[in-house]
C-alpha cells in the first residue's frame, strides 16, 4: 500500500516537473511581458496582441517558411536515399557490400562539431563557382545532412523483416529491379517510411549549429535561429518570445500527437 | 513447368554469368548515392580537418606548422576548461538521467498502475521540445526573478534568490537540470520497452522465492536491461560530449567559461574570435578521439561484467 502511494506520489511529481515548463510557455504567452516576469501563472488575454507584436517585430512567416522547405526536402530526399541503400544493401547482399555497409557505419562516430569546420570551408569554396549551392543557401544547409548512416541501417534492419518472395513475383510479371523497388518495396513499408519520416523532419526542424554556421543573411533565417535571436536580446519581451516558442512548437508536439506509435517505432529503430 | 526447364537448357553458360553481373551492377547502383555523399559529407571532411589540424594562420592564409596546435591544445587554459566542465556534465548528468529514468520505468511498468498513459506521454513530451526552444524557456525559468526562484523563495527553501545563470557553480546546475529535464523521457522509453520484453514469470518466481524489491531491481532487472542501459549511456555521452545549443542559449557559455562546451570553443575560434579554422580543426579531434576512447571504454565495461 506504501509503495503503492510512494508510485504515484512520484510518478506525478515527475510529470508535474515535465509538462510544468509547457504550461509556463503556454500560459506565458497569453499574458504581458511585465506580468511573465511577476510570476503569473494565469491565462491572461494578451495572446493576440503578442501575436501581432512578434509579427511587427520579427520576420515570423518567412521563418516559417524557410524551415518547412527546408525539414520538407530534406525528409523526403533522406527517405528516398537511405531506403534505396538499406533496400540495395540486404537484398543485393554481398562481402565487398557489408564491408561498404560498415565503413559507412563509421560515419555515426563524427561529431558534427568536428565536421562544421571543414564543410564550411568546402562550401565557402563551392560558393565561388557555384553560388546557388554555397555559403547562405538552403542547398549548403541540406546537403550534408540529408545522408546520415543511422537511416540506412534503420531501412536495412526493417528489410529485415520484408518478405522477399514476393521480388520474385514482381519480376515474373515484368517488372525491373528499380520497378520492384517503387512498385512493391515503397508501399510495402509505409510504417518504416512514416517512422523515418517523423524522425527525419524533427531533427530538420529543430536543427540549429549548422544552419547558425552556414545562413548568415536574415532572410534565409530558420526558426530555431529566430527564436535564439530573440532569447538573446537585451531587453528580453516575454510574452512574445513565448508566442514564439508556442508557434515554433506546435508542428513538431501536433506530429508527435498523432504519430506517437511511429515516433517511439523510430526511436526503438536504433536498438535493434 | 516446362518453360522453365527450356529456358534452363537454352540459355548458355555466359548468359546466367551475365545476368549475375548485371544483378550486382545494380545492387551497387541502389547504394552508390547514400555511399558517395557519406564519403562526400562526412569521411572528406574529416581527412580535410586532419590537413587542417597541422595548419594555422587566420581566415584562409594557413600554413604548414606540424604538430604545434596540438601541443598548444594542451596548454590551452580555456580548451582544458571545456574539457573539464564536459566532464563534469558527464560524470553527474548521464547518471543521474539514467538513474532517474531506469527508477520511472521500473514504476511504470507496474501492470496495476493506473493512468500509465498519461504519466507515460507527460514525461515523454520534453523529447518534442527543439533544443533551442526548450533553452531559452529554461533561460527564463532560471533568471534572478524567474520563477523557479519564486517558487524557492516561497516554499522558503531559500533566503534570498539564487544566482542560477550568472554565478560558476549554480549555471553549471541549470544545465544539469535543463539536459536532464529534456532527456530523462527520452532514455525512459528504451527502457520500457525493454522491461515489457522480460518474461514476467521471472519476477513470479523470486518474489516467491521471497526477494525483496531491490533485490529485484539490482539482481533481475538491471543485468537483464544491461545492453540497453549500455546503448543509451553511450548514446547520452556522445550527445554531452557534442553538447552546444542548450549552454549557446542559457548561459552562452558564461559566466566567464564556466560552462563552455568543446562544441562551443570549435564554434568560438571559427565563427566568433578571429578565425583560426587551423586549430579549431586540432580541437575537433580532440572530441572525436574522446568519442572513441569513452565508446570502446564502455564496451570493455558492458563485456566484462556480461563474462
Amino acid at each position: 500500500m506504501l509503495k503503492r502511494v510512494f508510485s504515484y506520489a512520484f510518478l506525478t511529481i515527475a510529470a508535474i516537473i515535465s509538462f510544468f515548463p509547457f504550461l509556463w510557455m503556454i500560459i506565458s504567452s497569453t499574458n504581458k511581458s511585465v506580468d511573465v516576469t511577476k510570476g503569473r501563472l494565469l491565462p491572461g488575454s494578451y495572446f493576440l496582441e503578442n501575436l501581432s507584436n512578434l509579427l511587427e517585430t520579427v520576420d515570423l512567416v518567412p521563418a516559417l517558411m524557410n524551415s518547412a522547405k527546408i525539414s520538407i526536402t530534406t525528409t523526403i530526399l533522406s527517405l528516398l536515399i537511405a531506403s534505396l541503400a538499406g533496400y540495395g544493401f540486404e537484398i543485393y547482399q554481398s562481402k565487398a557490400k557489408d564491408m561498404v555497409f560498415n565503413f559507412l557505419l563509421l560515419s555515426m562516430m563524427i561529431p558534427f562539431a568536428a565536421l562544421m569546420v571543414p564543410l564550411f570551408r568546402m562550401f565557402g569554396s563551392i560558393s565561388q563557382t557555384a553560388p546557388f549551392i554555397g555559403i547562405d543557401t538552403f542547398a549548403a544547409v541540406i546537403l550534408p545532412t540529408v545522408t546520415t548512416a543511422f537511416l540506412i541501417f534503420f531501412f536495412r534492419q526493417s528489410t529485415k523483416m520484408f518478405p522477399k518472395d514476393i521480388l520474385e513475383a514482381g519480376r515474373i510479371d515484368g517488372l525491373t529491379e528499380i520497378g520492384c523497388f517503387f512498385r512493391i518495396y515503397v508501399p510495402t513499408m509505409k510504417t518504416t517510411y512514416s517512422a523515418a519520416a517523423i524522425i527525419t523532419f524533427m531533427a530538420s526542424w529543430n536543427s540549429y549549429l549548422w544552419p547558425l554556421v552556414v545562413l548568415q543573411s536574415p532572410e534565409n533565417q530558420t526558426i530555431p535561429l529566430l527564436i535564439s535571436v530573440l532569447g538573446s536580446s537585451y531587453s528580453p519581451d516575454f510574452g512574445v518570445i513565448m508566442t514564439a516558442i508556442v508557434i515554433a512548437t506546435l508542428p513538431a508536439a501536433f506530429i508527435f500527437f498523432i504519430m506517437q506509435k511511429q515516433f517511439v517505432a523510430g526511436m526503438m529503430g536504433s536498438v535493434k | 513447368m516446362i518453360t522453365v526447364k527450356t529456358k534452363q537448357n537454352i540459355q548458355p553458360m555466359h548468359s546466367t554469368r551475365s545476368l549475375r553481373m548485371k544483378n550486382t551492377a545494380i545492387g551497387w547502383s541502389f547504394i552508390a548515392i547514400a555511399t558517395v555523399l557519406i564519403c562526400l559529407f562526412y569521411f572528406y571532411p574529416m581527412v580535410q580537418a586532419l590537413i587542417m589540424s597541422m595548419q594555422s594562420g587566420t581566415g584562409t592564409n594557413l600554413t604548414f606548422v606540424g604538430l604545434d596546435n596540438y601541443a598548444r591544445l594542451l596548454q590551452d587554459p580555456t580548451f582544458l576548461t571545456t574539457v573539464k566542465n564536459t566532464v563534469i556534465y558527464l560524470i553527474i548528468q548521464v547518471p543521474i538521467m539514467i538513474i532517474l529514468a531506469l527508477f520511472i520505468s521500473v514504476l511504470l511498468n507496474d501492470k496495476t498502475l493506473k493512468l500509465k498513459g498519461v504519466f507515460r506521454t507527460a514525461i515523454f513530451l520534453p523529447c518534442v521540445t527543439s533544443l533551442v526552444a526548450y533553452s531559452v524557456i529554461f533561460k527564463y525559468l532560471f533568471g534572478q526573478d524567474g520563477i523557479i526562484n519564486i517558487f524557492l523563495l516561497k516554499l522558503s527553501i531559500i533566503s534570498e534568490p539564487i544566482q542560477w545563470l550568472t554565478d560558476p557553480f549554480w549555471a553549471k546546475v541549470a544545465i544539469i537540470v535543463a539536459i536532464t529535464w529534456r532527456w530523462t523521457g527520452y532514455n525512459m522509453i528504451f527502457y520500457l520497452s525493454a522491461l515489457q520484453n522480460i518474461d514476467h514469470s521471472i519476477y513470479e518466481a523470486a518474489k516467491m522465492d521471497g526477494a525483496s524489491p531491490f533485490q529485484i531491481f539490482f539482481k533481475i532487472t538491471i543485468p537483464l536491461l544491461k545492453p540497453i542501459i549500455l546503448f543509451t549511456s553511450i548514446t547520452s555521452t556522445i550527445g554531452t560530449l557534442q553538447l552546444f545549443d542548450e549552454v549557446m542559449n542559457i548561459t552562452q557559455g558564461g559566466p566567464g567559461n564556466a560552462t563552455i562546451t568543446i562544441s562551443q570553443y570549435i564554434y568560438n575560434l571559427s565563427f566568433k574570435y578571429t578565425p583560426d579554422f587551423g586549430y579549431a580543426a586540432t580541437v575537433s579531434y580532440a572530441i572525436v578521439i574522446m568519442i572513441v576512447i569513452f565508446s570502446i571504454f564502455q564496451f570493455k565495461v558492458a563485456g566484462d561484467k556480461n563474462a
